[in-house]
């Protein structure tokens, strides 16, 4: 039975417990909400913390606060199953809903939260392997050697953006609040994350995300597509998430995210230049599909193909988008 | 505290509910809830199949609700109530999900069975006539590599008609196939 | 065989709960896993980072100094070869000089506790000296040197097998069209839910105790018998209900041999449960196999000349594969008449984890060559591929050109039910762009005709006691993977004396108290002890009959056994109950006891090769497949699966139908997504042994079924009963890449069907080029000179022709 190292375990009762505990383990300790990534990855001895700092007994990251003028707040330590049974959220957000539910599979969601599923470490088939498998090609650069074996010459990491919630929160312009010993502050989920695969977060370590807020659910559509090779379990191998907003028959404004395809959620703001302005026509959508399929450079570090994987986002832009044309015409 | 994996750090008492029986129990703190149910309290009725969180076989309910064992610290579970395998008959008498499992020949190797059954009675407690989709969709956490699902799906609307009281039979086909 | 009482069957034929059931679902059976023994150590077993390379030195003296450590094992300590086949004694417990995979055991650690095991391992220095690995069937072809093994047929190539039954080159000289083609089916594994776990207890007086989740107590006796060099008679092996077998956990295992000897080290009891990844590691799953294949048949589709050509992935060690390797080539035989028969096959050693039998054993991938092949030429012909097949079946009660003597054959009606539950006729060639039909066949063994290793004592036995009070146990080696080979014996036996199946205890898999059964593998645990079943319940009944008859005053062919009594068929109420019947018989003979045994008939065949193929009986399945492709992305969903099933006659429908539904999941998988992976340029690592990275089909990802039982008794079978747990599986790859060709006309000539092969195909139909994917050519194989053995038709009585060289093999019975 492959087991957890031994670590010391800390259950806060307040945020600034919270913050303390993380602030005397120091770079050793590490935050855990429901345990769904961190604990496979101290499994696999990816990650090592000496210190377990458990969030799940924090009141204040756990609840769904709806006002309908302002937006949504959801506190990060809200289970992924709660989000996809809140039916104020299923009415204002479906978005959320519908990508909520792609995720890993319903026991998973019942311990994960979206706090977790945000901040979800970035995965590559020569790191999210045992001890022994790793050592046994020799370690990389994002746990315990120098090398990036997916792109050997590469000086950076490589490893992918798996999270499904993140595209979907870059593409509402959704708000991120971070708690720190510093205080609170807000931070747009676009800049929430890093271009790397290691320090794939630019939030410090001690802090702790508290809540997403969503913007007010008007006039904007938004969908999400994920690639998997099955239907529940898999982390996506591309991930669209599509929001429009809509002046009449016409887009307003347009954001197109890639999930998958790197070590961050990637806007595609070409994609979405070829659809402002116009009705959602198949000619736009043809090169809002285009324009995402350029920049995708997914590595060979994922479940598929990466020539395939890449194919397939041209087919997902436009799959997505044409979601959202036509229940813009149906309305 | 010493953090050798080679000395085992000090036991965590901590009291639980356990099938329903108030329990207290004491154990290494990087225990998982699976390691505590199989090897400190002897349930063994939750099986293990990756211990990763990627095949459902240990879940187990918490509090109602399923989750995977093996990713749920004993030491987060004080207070919490545990549902087991070994706790869903009454007595001698078998859960209807258990019953219908055995008359169908749901359980093949058996193995996945004990978090199948799991899972399906929290399906049932929140579902009581689920559709055949609703059913894939709350098993996608669970593998089974003997079955094909299929038994289990029928096991499952089986039982599902006991539990709202109707007096239901398997059809023909399921046990015998296609005319 | 005779039947049980009367013509009215009270038990077979009928849904029953397994007897296991209650246990299984309320968590109470105990798997290997579950077993805790006082003072038990874990055991935890250091592998390989190599995928080949000399080990120069080891240095376990830190590793034994740690606290808690009780023992460290290396390859020396336990230098003894061992294997499942005779032919291949390749294994160690723990490699002594050489490694051969990524995941080969070198070394193992007892400690007190399994954090402390695991510990260690990093504590146990090994230098290495590496070697150029092999990591494919190519590069074995073309590195004779360094050898993996220093046995086999040359170089790195392992086996190498030539037969050729009539002359088929004249056979293709009678064609009106003759096709090549080429196929590759991809490596799987078993993926049992259930890791592998053993645990070992060594007693004062020298007696060992190993609990284990094997498919096979009795060859894993057999092999610790010679590894620890100690008789077998003191060795007691008990197999543990299996999570989950599927084939992989049929050979005797290193972690087995290595608890057991630890166990006799510190005189504690061992426990060893392996993680998942180690579980990869284990493998014996189904081999990577290329294939080329040529057949010629007439305007009317009767095929006049077949060659086939296979080339196996082996893997790192021997494990089933010199089997396994005749068996790509065995069964194309019995299905449609073929009149000439050419079979060449070869397994190559390559640096990863062994390969060996799983689910179909070296049959599925010839069988999706053929019927893929089959349905080119049904096209090619301006045939309906159903009617292709219906035309040519081979006929009961015949001899194949191999050699194969086929029995009951129900193929013809499970191809109809399929065809009609479809509706095939109505919409095969006809559904819109995107969507299509695919029909396959196949057909598996009821258990192999010869054993393992050569011997003419029985294949499986059962001994049988009725007590005093009405009770009766049933003692049988075989062993329950989740398949119910336990409640077989209890229905069977149950039918015969007329008692409550759920009233008969079932002790099995236990060598030392129970009669040998050679193992549940080859899907022969339903025939061959359910016949032994059989046998012992009718001597048991015959011991009882005449002293009830003396009682009752009644003539003995009038007596009835039902109902958990013995009464007369004329007057029922005159009888008495089975506990009366049995004391009635135990005052007269005293213990009532029997003993049943089964052996498979002899097999015609004579010539060397002739061992793997026969059968007593084979099992017969048809499907159609229904799919689903987007054009767009090549993903393909099978929407659903019509399959008829020949088993003979069912012993328990709901368990057949259990079977046949489990075979085509696991079917299915292979068709679509599981794929043994590996880095092949890079260190042959184990790409993903991952149950996540695996991809195990969901409850979302699996097909409706449609199951026909198709009901044709079989001779040989108990009450006629045929194999299910294995037949099943081989049609649905081929149905599916059948359906696929339909569906968007492009060809996938290689498993899985991942979509990225089918959007190839699609681009390259698009653009004109050969709308297919698949290999491209066959590699030269330095094949030997074929063993001629003249068809049956031809005047041959099974034997090779007098010419052929004879003196270089054991006799044909030990090449099983």
């Amino acid at each position: 039975m492959l087991r957890l190292p031994t670590f010391t375990y800390l259950q806060p009762t307040s945020i600034d417990e919270a913050l303390k505990m993380k602030q005397d383990a120091g770079p050793d300790g590490m935050y855990v909400a429901g345990g769904t990534d961190l604990y496979p990855n101290m499994k696999r001895r990816h990650q090592e913390p000496k210190t377990v700092i458990s969030l799940s007994g924090l009141d204040d990251l756990h609840h769904v606060t709806i006002n309908p003028a302002e937006g949504t707040a959801i506190g990060a330590g809200t289970t992924l199953s709660e989000i996809e049974t809140h039916g104020a959220l299923a009415q204002r957000y479906p978005v959320v809903t519908q990508a909520t539910k792609l995720i890993a599979t319903p026991l998973l969601r019942n311990m994960g939260t979206i706090g977790g599923n945000l901040c979800l470490d970035t995965r590559c088939n020569y790191y999210n392997q045992s001890y022994e498998w790793r050592k046994s090609i020799d370690f990389c650069m994002k746990k315990d050697g120098e090398i990036c074996w997916v792109a050997p010459s590469s000086p950076r990491c490589w490893a992918v953006s798996s999270t499904d919630l993140a595209p979907v929160m870059v593409a509402l312009d959704a708000q991120f609040t971070l708690i720190g010993t510093n205080g609170e502050r807000q931070v747009p989920a676009g800049r929430f994350y890093n271009d790397d695969g290691i320090e794939y977060l630019t939030k410090r370590p001690e802090e702790i995300l508290a809540d997403v807020r969503l913007p007010a659910a008007n006039g904007w559509d938004a969908t999400y597509w994920k690639l998997r090779r099955r239907g529940s379990f898999d982390f996506p191998v591309l991930g669209v998430a599509a929001w429009v907003e809509w002046d009449g028959d016409t887009v307003r404004d347009a954001r197109v995210v890639l999930g998958g395809v790197a070590s961050f959620p990637k806007l595609i703001a070409a994609a979405s230049e070829a659809i402002v302005g116009t009705d959602l026509n198949d000619d736009a959508i043809a090169s809002a599909a285009q324009a995402a399929f350029k920049p995708a450079k997914p590595m060979d570090n994922t479940d598929f193909g990466l020539a395939w994987r890449k194919e397939m986002t041209r087919n997902y832009v436009k799959g997505a988008l044409e979601e959202l044309r036509n229940r813009h015409r149906k309305a | 505290m010493e953090n050798s994996p080679n000395r085992p750090a000090g036991k965590v008492p901590i009291s639980l509910i356990v099938n329903g029986e108030h329990t207290e129990i004491a154990f290494a703190p990087h225990k998982t809830l699976l390691e505590v149910l199989r090897e400190d309290l002897g349930l063994t009725g939750t099986k293990h199949g990756c211990e990763l969180g990627e095949c459902g076989t240990c879940a187990v309910l918490m509090d109602g609700q399923p989750v995977l064992s093996c990713l749920v610290l004993g030491v987060a579970c004080s207070g919490r109530s545990i549902s087991t395998v070994e706790g869903m008959a009454d007595g001698p008498t078998l859960h209807p999900l258990q019953k219908a499992f055995a008359d169908l020949g749901a359980a093949q190797c058996g193995y996945c069975t004990p978090g199948l059954l799991l899972t399906a009675e929290a399906l049932l407690l929140d579902n009581p006539s689920p559709t055949r989709q609703a059913i894939k969709e709350a098993l996608a956490g669970n593998l089974c590599r003997c079955t094909g699902y299929i038994k289990i799906y029928e096991a499952v609307e089986l039982a599902a008609a006991w539990m709202r009281g109707e007096s239901a039979e398997p059809a023909r086909e399921i046990l015998y196939g296609q005319r | 065989m005779a039947s049980g009482n009367g013509d009215a069957l009270r038990v077979i034929g009928r849904p029953h709960r397994k007897v296991d059931a209650v246990d299984k679902v309320t968590g109470q059976t105990k798997f290997a896993d579950d077993l805790y023994l006082p003072q038990m150590l874990y055991c935890k077993i250091l592998r390989s980072p190599h995928p080949h390379a000399r080990i120069t030195s080891i240095d376990t003296s830190t590793a034994k100094e740690l606290p808690g450590v009780k023992g460290v094992l290396v390859g020396r300590d336990i230098p003894i070869a061992f294997g499942i086949l005779p032919v291949s004694q390749d294994e160690h417990a723990l490699a002594p000089d050489k490694v051969r995979f990524i995941g080969d055991p070198v070394a193992a650690v007892a400690a007190i506790s399994e954090e402390i095991a695991t510990e260690t391992l990093d504590r146990i220095h090994v230098e290495y000296e590496q070697l150029d690995a092999i990591a494919s069937i190519e590069q074995a072809l073309a590195n004779p040197e360094p050898r993996i093994h220093d046995y086999g047929d040359s170089g790195n190539l392992h086996k190498l097998v030539s037969l050729e039954f009539g002359d088929v080159e004249e056979g293709f000289e009678q064609a009106y069209l003759v096709r090549e083609d080429l196929f590759f089916y991809g490596g799987s594994t078993h993926l049992p839910m259930e890791q592998h776990a053993a645990l070992a207890s060594y007693s004062a007086d020298h007696k060992l105790t190993l609990w284990s989740s094997t498919q096979t107590p009795h060859y894993v006796q057999r092999a610790l018998a010679k590894v620890l060099e100690m008789p077998a008679s003191r060795i007691r092996v008990i197999a543990c209900p299996n999570g989950g077998g599927f084939g992989g956990k049929s050979d005797p295992f290193s972690h087995e041999i290595v608890v057991a000897k630890f166990a006799m080290m510190t005189g504690r009891p061992v426990k060893i449960t392996l993680t998942r990844e180690e579980v990869f590691y284990c493998h014996r799953g189904r081999h990577p196999t290329l294939m080329w294949a040529k057949t010629g048949v007439t305007k009317d589709g009767h095929i006049t000349a077949m060659h086939f050509r296979t080339a196996l992935d082996g893997g790192g060690y021997g494990s089933y594969g010199v089997a396994s390797t005749y068996y790509t080539g065995a069964l194309q035989t019995v299905t449609y008449q073929v009149d000439r028969y050419k079979f060449q096959g070869m397994r190559a050693f390559t640096n990863k984890p062994p390969c060996g039998p799983k689910r179909g054993h070296g049959t599925p991938q010839p069988r999706f060559a053929l019927e893929v092949q089959m349905d080119k030429l049904a096209e090619q012909l301006g045939m309906d591929p159903a009617d292709m097949r219906l035309r040519h079946l081979v006929p009961e009660n015949s001899l194949t050109a191999n050699y194969l003597r086929v029995g009951s054959i129900g193929l013809g009606a499970c191809i109809e039910k399929v065809v009609d539950g479809s509706q095939w006729r109505d919409r095969f060639r006809k559904l819109p762009e995107g969507r299509g039909v695919g029909l396959a066949c196949s057909s598996y063994l009821s258990g192999a005709g010869l054993p393992i290793y050569w011997n003419n004592m029985p294949h499986s036995g059962v001994q049988l006691k009725c007590d005093r009070g009405g009770g009766i146990t049933v003692f049988c080696g075989s062993t329950d993977i989740g398949q119910g080979s336990d409640s077989i014996l209890a229905y069977i036996v149950a039918e015969v004396l007329g008692v409550d199946p759920f009233e008969i205890r079932i002790v099995t898999a236990d060598t030392d108290l129970t009669p040998v059964d050679l193992g549940s593998y080859a899907s022969r645990v339903t025939l061959m002890s359910g016949n032994a079943a059989l046998q012992a319940a009718e001597r048991a009944r015959d011991m009882i009959a005449p002293e009830v008859a003396q009682k009752l005053d009644v003539p003995r062919d009038r007596l009835v056994f039902a109902d958990s009594r013995v009464f007369d068929s004329e007057d029922p109420e005159r009888g008495m109950t089975f506990a009366e019947a049995v004391q009635a018989a135990e005052g007269a003979l005293g213990t009532i006891g029997t003993v049943g045994s089964y052996t498979p008939p002899k097999s015609p065949g004579r010539y060397r090769g002739a061992g793997v193929g026969p059968s007593p009986a084979y099992s017969y399945s048809a499907a159609v497949a229904e799919v689903e492709v987007d054009i767009d992305s090549g993903i393909v969903r099978v929407l659903k699966i019509w399959i008829g099933h020949d088993i003979g006659r069912c012993i328990n429908p709901t368990t057949v139908m259990g079977q046949v539904e489990g075979s085509i999941y696991m079917g299915l998988g292979e068709a679509l997504m599981e794929d043994m992976e590996y880095r092949e340029n890079f260190h042959v690592v184990h790409k993903i042994p991952s149950m996540l990275e695996y991809k195990s089909p969901t409850t979302l990802d699996m097909c409706e079924v449609e199951t026909y039982l198709i009901s044709d008794p079989d001779p040989n079978g108990p009450f006629g009963a045929k194999e299910a747990g294995q037949g099943p599986l081989l049609p649905v790859a081929p149905a599916v890449a059948n359906a696929v060709y339909d569906a968007v006309g492009v060809r996938i000539d290689e498993v899985p069907i991942m979509p990225e092969k089918v959007r190839k195909a699609l681009k390259q139909k698009a653009s004109g080029k050969e709308a297919r994917y698949g290999p491209t050519s066959f590699p030269d194989i330095p094949w030997p000179e074929p063993i001629h053995v003249p068809t049956p038709w031809e005047g041959g009585d099974g034997k090779a022709l007098q010419h052929e060289e004879t003196t270089t093999g054991p006799p044909p019975e030990r090449q099983h």
